[in-house]
C-alpha cells in the first residue's frame, strides 16, 4: 500500500515541479516587456559605451596637431605583446640633439587591452579609447600609426 | 555459414572520439570515450589543443605582465587569478596593500564567482537538454559584467589588478551598481531552482550520477565545489583567507553525496554566500589609496613564494621561484580545471554518455584553464 | 461564403466540374494529383509558419527578440533559411551507405504525407476517412522511425547510430502510450473513424464530456506524442548535447531540410490528431444552453477551429520543449513502462466504467 501512495506522490510532485517551470517561461513568455535584446548594428545611435571600456590606444591630439609624446618609449617596455614601437628621430633643441617622436606604430591585432601601457607614460600622451568596431579585411590596415602627419609634440612637454 | 549461426552474439567495445570540438565539452577538450553500448567503460581526456605555455611566456614577462596572461587562464574567474599572481607578488615584496584595495578585491571576485557560476548554471541546463537556462544565465551575468565594464574597462579579461593594488579607483557607480544587481539577482535566483533544481527530470538525471567519494576526492585533488561537494573541506578563503575574507562572515558550503546534484546545490549555494559577502563589504568600502606605491620595475627577492585564491572552479596556486631578476625564474600554476578533469575517468564509469554530460558540465570545465 | 463553413459545396463542385470534363477514370486520378499537390503546398506553408513561431516563441519565452531583420518582423527569415538550405553542397560521407543514405529523408516524408491525409481539417475537408481512421492514423505516423534509423545506420557515424536507436527505442514504446490515450476516447465514440468521433462531438468535446478519465488521457497524449515527435524533452535522438545533432549529423543541404521540415510535419500531426480526438477537431466550442454564445462560436468556421486548436496543441508542445531538461534514455523507457502505460491502462478500464454506467456528458 504504501508503495502505491509513493508512487502516485512522486507522479504528484513530478508533475507539480514541471508546472512550476513551465509557470517561469510562461511569465517571461507573457511579458514581452521584459525582453533583453539589444538590436547593435541599429542603435548605433544610442549605444553608448562605458568611459573606461578599452577599445584600442590612440595618441591624443589638441586642435593645433600638437601630442604630448616624447618618445621615451616607457609604454612599448611596458607592453607584455610589442604591440607598440616607437620610432625616434633626433631634433635640435636649442641647438642640442635631442630624442623625439618620429612614428608611433600601434599593432592593433596584437593588442590584449590590458591597459599597462597607459599608466606606465609619464606624460599621459596615450589614452583608451571606446570604439570597439576593429573588423577590416585586410590585417595590414590593423597596423596604425598613430601620430598624425605634420603633428609636433606639445610646447612645455619633456 | 554453420558457425556464424551457432557463435553466440558478442558484444563489443567501441571508441567515440568526442571532441575536439563538441557542444558540451565547452571548448577544445578530446574524450576518447570506450563505450559498450552507450555504457561507458573508460573516459581518456586528451589535453593540449589549446597550450599557449604561459607559463613559459611568464619567465620573461615583468611581474606587472604576468598577471594580464592569467586574464587568459580561466577566464571565467580572471580577477581572482590576478589577484592570485598580484598577492604571490606582494607576498614576495612583504608589502602591505591598504585596506581599500583588499575590500575591493574581495567584492570583485566575488562578483567574478558570481558571473562565473551563472555561466555554469545556464550551459549546465544547456547541456541537460533546456536551452533556455542557458539565456537566463547570461541575462543576469550581464549586469555584472556591466559592473565590471564601468570600473575595470573589460567586461571579460578584465586585467583590474596590479601588484600593490588596483589599476584605478572604483567608478563612482560602482556601489548603486552593484546594490542593484543584488537586490534583482536575490528576486532571480530562486527561480534558477524553480526551473532547474527542483524539476524532476532534472533531479533525475543528477541525483547518485558520477558520485565521488571524500577520499577519491582528497587522492585527486578535486577542489572548489566539486571537492566540497564530497564533504572535502578545501575552502581556500576560510582555511587561508587571503584579502578580506578574513573579515566577513559566510558558511563553507559543504555536502557528502558527492554526486553531481551535490556539486550543482553547492554551487547555487555559494551563489548565496558570495551575496551575502558582497552585502557585508558593499556599504564598508574604506576610504584610502587603491595603490601602494611601487616601484616601477619589480624585483622579487631571491626565493619561493607559494600563494594559493579559491576560484569558481576550486584552488587555484601560483608558484613563483624568483632569482632577483625582473622577471621570475620560473612559475608554475596550478590550476583547478587540471585536477578536476583527472577525476573524470572515475566518476563517469558505467554512466551513461548522458550521464558523463553531466558530470562534465558539474565539474564545470574550463579548458583554457586545464591547457594553460 | 457558404463553402467556408462547409467544404463538401466546394469539393462537389470540383469533383462536377471535373466529371462533366473527363472520363470516371481520368477523374480520380487528377483529384489524386489535385489532394497530393495540396498537401504539398501545405506542408511547405507549415514548415515556413511553423519554424517562423518556433523561433519567435523560444525566443520570448528567452527573452530574446527573435529573428528581426529579413522582412518585417523577420518574417522573411524561414524562405530565406530554405534559399539557403537549397543552394548548400549536399555532402555525403565517403563511406555512407549512399542509397539508404539518399532514402532516408523520403522515407520520413512519405510517413507524414500518409498521416495527414486521414485528418479532418473542416466539415467536408478531409481526403480519405477511413472506417479505421485513428488505427490507421497511429500505424503510418510511426513509420517515420523507419527513415531515422535508416538515415543513422547508413551515415557510418557513430553518433548517428545512437541516436538511431535510440529514437528506435523511444518510439516504439511511446507508440503504445499515444494508440492507448486514443483508445481511451474510443471508448466513448464506438467507432475509429475521425469523421465520426468528430461528428459525437457537436455537444462538447470529449476532454468536457469524458472529464477526468478524458483528461488523464489527454495529458498522457501530450507527453506520448511529444516524445514520439522527437522533441525536446525527449529529443534523445537529436540530443545536441550529447549526440551533436543525432541521426541528422551527416545531412546537409536539402535533405537536412526534409528531416527539418517532416519534424514539424509531425508535430502538425499529432497535434492534429490531438485536437481532432480530444478537442472536438473542426467543431466549435459550445455552453449547453447559451444559444447566442453558441451563435457567435458558429460564426468562426470550422477550419479556424480545427487551426487553432492544432496552434493551441503545437504551443503547448513548444513550451515543454523551452523549458524542460531532456530525459536520459533509460529515464525516458521508465516513464513510459512504469508509469504512463499502467496508468493508461487503469484509465482505460475507468473509462470502460464510465461509460457503462453512462456518467459522462
Ligand atoms: S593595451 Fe596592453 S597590449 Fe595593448 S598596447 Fe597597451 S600595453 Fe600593449
Ligand atoms: S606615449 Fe608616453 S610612454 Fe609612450 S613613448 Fe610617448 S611619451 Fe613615452
Amino acid at each position: 500500500m504504501k508503495s502505491v501512495i509513493n508512487y502516485f506522490k512522486e507522479i504528484y510532485f513530478g508533475l507539480k515541479s514541471l508546472i512550476t517551470g513551465m509557470r517561469i517561461t510562461g511569465h517571461y513568455f507573457t511579458h514581452p516587456k521584459e525582453i533583453i535584446t539589444q538590436q547593435y548594428p541599429e542603435n548605433r545611435e544610442t549605444l553608448k559605451m562605458f568611459e573606461r571600456f578599452r577599445g584600442e590606444v590612440v595618441l591624443l591630439h589638441n586642435e593645433n596637431n600638437e601630442h604630448k609624446c616624447t618618445g621615451c618609449s616607457a609604454c612599448e617596455v611596458a607592453c607584455p605583446n610589442g604591440t607598440i614601437e616607437i620610432i625616434h628621430k633626433r631634433v635640435d633643441v636649442d641647438g642640442r640633439k635631442v630624442k623625439a617622436l618620429d612614428t608611433f606604430v600601434y599593432h592593433l591585432q596584437m593588442c590584449t587591452m590590458c591597459g599597462l601601457c597607459i599608466p606606465a607614460c609619464p606624460t599621459d600622451a596615450i589614452v583608451m579609447a571606446n570604439t570597439f568596431e576593429h573588423a577590416v579585411f585586410d590585417r595590414s590596415k590593423l597596423t596604425k600609426v598613430l601620430n598624425n602627419p605634420g603633428s609636433k609634440i606639445m610646447d612645455g612637454i619633456k | 555459414m554453420e558457425d556464424v549461426i551457432t557463435k553466440p552474439l558478442e558484444s563489443q567495445e567501441y571508441f567515440i572520439n568526442m571532441g575536439p570540438q563538441h557542444p558540451s565539452t565547452h571548448g577544445v577538450l578530446r574524450l576518447v570515450l570506450s563505450l559498450d553500448g552507450e555504457i561507458i567503460r573508460k573516459v581518456e581526456p586528451h589535453i593540449g589543443y589549446i597550450h599557449r605555455s604561459i607559463e613559459k611566456m611568464c619567465e620573461h614577462d615583468s611581474y606587472q605582465q604576468i598577471v594580464h596572461l592569467t586574464d587568459r587562464m580561466d577566464y571565467l574567474s580572471c580577477h581572482i587569478n590576478n589577484e592570485a599572481v598580484c598577492l604571490g607578488v606582494e607576498m614576495g615584496l612583504q608589502l602591505e596593500v591598504p585596506e581599500r584595495v583588499k575590500v575591493i578585491r574581495t567584492i570583485i571576485g566575488e562578483l567574478t564567482r558570481l558571473s562565473s557560476h551563472q555561466l555554469w548554471w545556464g550551459v549546465m541546463g544547456m547541456d541537460l537538454g533546456a536551452i533556455t537556462t542557458f539565456l537566463y544565465g547570461f541575462r543576469d551575468r550581464e549586469m555584472i559584467t556591466d559592473i565590471f565594464e564601468e570600473t575595470c574597462g573589460a567586461r571579460l579579461t578584465m586585467n583590474y589588478n596590479v601588484p600593490g593594488g588596483l589599476m584605478f579607483d572604483i567608478h563612482p557607480n560602482f556601489q548603486k551598481r552593484t546594490k542593484d544587481f543584488i537586490t534583482h539577482f536575490k528576486k532571480k535566483l530562486p527561480e534558477y531552482d524553480d526551473l532547474l533544481s527542483n524539476n524532476v527530470i532534472f533531479r533525475q538525471r543528477t541525483m547518485g550520477i558520477g558520485k565521488l567519494s571524500k577520499e577519491d576526492t582528497i587522492s585527486y585533488s578535486v577542489t572548489g565545489p566539486s571537492g566540497r561537494a564530497s564533504g572535502f573541506s578545501c575552502d581556500v578563503r576560510k582555511h587561508h583567507p587571503y584579502s578580506a575574507y578574513d573579515k566577513v562572515q559566510f558558511k563553507e558550503i559543504l555536502r557528502t553525496e558527492g554526486d553531481c546534484f551535490a556539486r550543482y546545490q553547492c554551487r547555487i549555494d555559494e551563489m548565496w554566500e558570495s551575496i551575502s559577502i558582497i552585502e557585508q563589504l558593499i556599504d564598508n568600502i574604506p576610504e584610502g589609496s587603491f595603490k601602494a606605491p611601487t616601484k616601477a620595475v619589480i624585483k622579487l627577492p631571491k626565493g619561493e613564494f607559494y600563494q594559493k585564491v579559491e576560484t569558481a572552479r576550486g584552488e587555484f596556486g601560483v608558484y613563483i621561484i624568483s632569482e632577483g631578476q625582473k622577471s621570475p625564474y620560473r612559475l608554475k600554476f596550478r590550476s583547478p580545471g587540471f585536477s578536476n578533469l583527472s577525476a573524470l575517468n572515475h566518476m563517469a564509469q558505467g554512466c551513461k554518455i548522458a550521464d558523463l554530460v553531466a558530470i562534465m558540465s558539474t565539474i564545470d570545465l574550463v579548458i583554457p584553464d586545464i591547457d594553460r | 461564403m457558404k463553402w467556408l463553413y462547409d467544404f463538401s459545396y466546394l469539393t462537389r463542385a470540383i469533383h462536377e466540374g471535373l466529371s462533366t470534363r473527363f472520363e470516371p477514370g481520368t477523374v480520380v486520378i487528377l483529384e489524386m494529383v489535385l489532394v497530393g499537390i495540396t498537401f504539398m503546398l501545405l506542408f511547405a506553408l507549415l514548415g515556413l509558419v511553423l519554424v517562423y513561431a518556433e523561433r519567435k516563441v523560444s525566443a520570448v519565452i528567452q527573452q530574446r527578440l527573435g529573428p528581426m531583420r529579413v522582412g518585417k518582423w523577420g518574417t522573411a527569415q524561414t524562405l530565406a533559411d530554405v534559399i539557403k538550405l537549397l543552394l548548400k553542397e549536399p555532402l555525403i560521407n565517403k563511406d555512407a551507405d549512399k542509397f539508404l543514405f539518399n532514402l532516408a529523408p523520403f522515407v520520413i516524408m512519405i510517413a507524414a504525407f500518409m498521416a495527414i491525409a486521414a485528418l479532418p481539417f473542416a466539415k467536408g475537408l478531409h481526403a480519405i476517412d477511413f472506417d479505421i481512421g485513428i488505427l490507421y492514423v497511429a500505424a503510418v505516423s510511426s513509420l517515420g522511425v523507419i527513415g531515422i534509423l535508416l538515415a543513422g545506420w547508413s551515415s557510418n557515424n557513430k553518433y548517428s547510430l545512437i541516436g538511431a536507436m535510440r529514437s528506435g527505442a523511444q518510439i516504439i514504446s511511446y507508440e503504445l502510450s499515444v494508440a492507448l490515450s486514443l483508445l481511451t476516447i474510443v471508448v466513448l465514440t464506438g467507432s475509429l473513424q475521425l469523421s465520426i468521433i468528430v461528428e459525437s462531438q457537436a455537444n462538447g468535446w470529449w476532454i468536457f464530456k469524458g472529464h477526468i478519465p478524458a483528461m488523464i488521457a489527454f495529458v498522457i497524449f501530450l507527453i506520448a506524442s511529444t516524445a514520439e515527435t522527437n522533441r525536446g524533452p525527449f529529443d534523445l535522438a537529436e540530443a545536441e548535447s550529447e549526440l551533436t545533432a543525432g541521426f541528422h549529423t551527416e545531412y546537409s543541404g536539402l535533405k537536412f531540410a526534409f528531416f527539418f521540415l517532416a519534424e514539424f510535419a509531425n508535430m502538425f500531426i499529432v497535434a492534429g490528431i490531438g485536437a481532432t480526438v480530444f478537442l472536438g477537431g473542426w467543431m466549435p466550442f459550445h455552453i449547453g444552453s447559451w444559444e447566442g454564445f453558441n451563435a457567435i462560436m458558429d460564426f468562426i468556421p470550422p477550419i479556424v477551429w480545427f487551426f487553432g486548436k492544432v496552434g493551441f496543441m503545437i504551443f503547448m508542445m513548444m513550451w515543454f520543449r523551452w523549458t524542460f531538461p531532456r530525459l536520459r534514455i533509460d529515464q525516458l523507457l521508465t516513464l513510459e513502462w512504469k508509469y504512463l502505460l499502467p496508468i493508461n491502462l487503469m484509465n482505460i478500464v475507468l473509462m470502460a466504467f464510465l461509460s457503462l454506467m453512462g456518467w459522462h456528458f
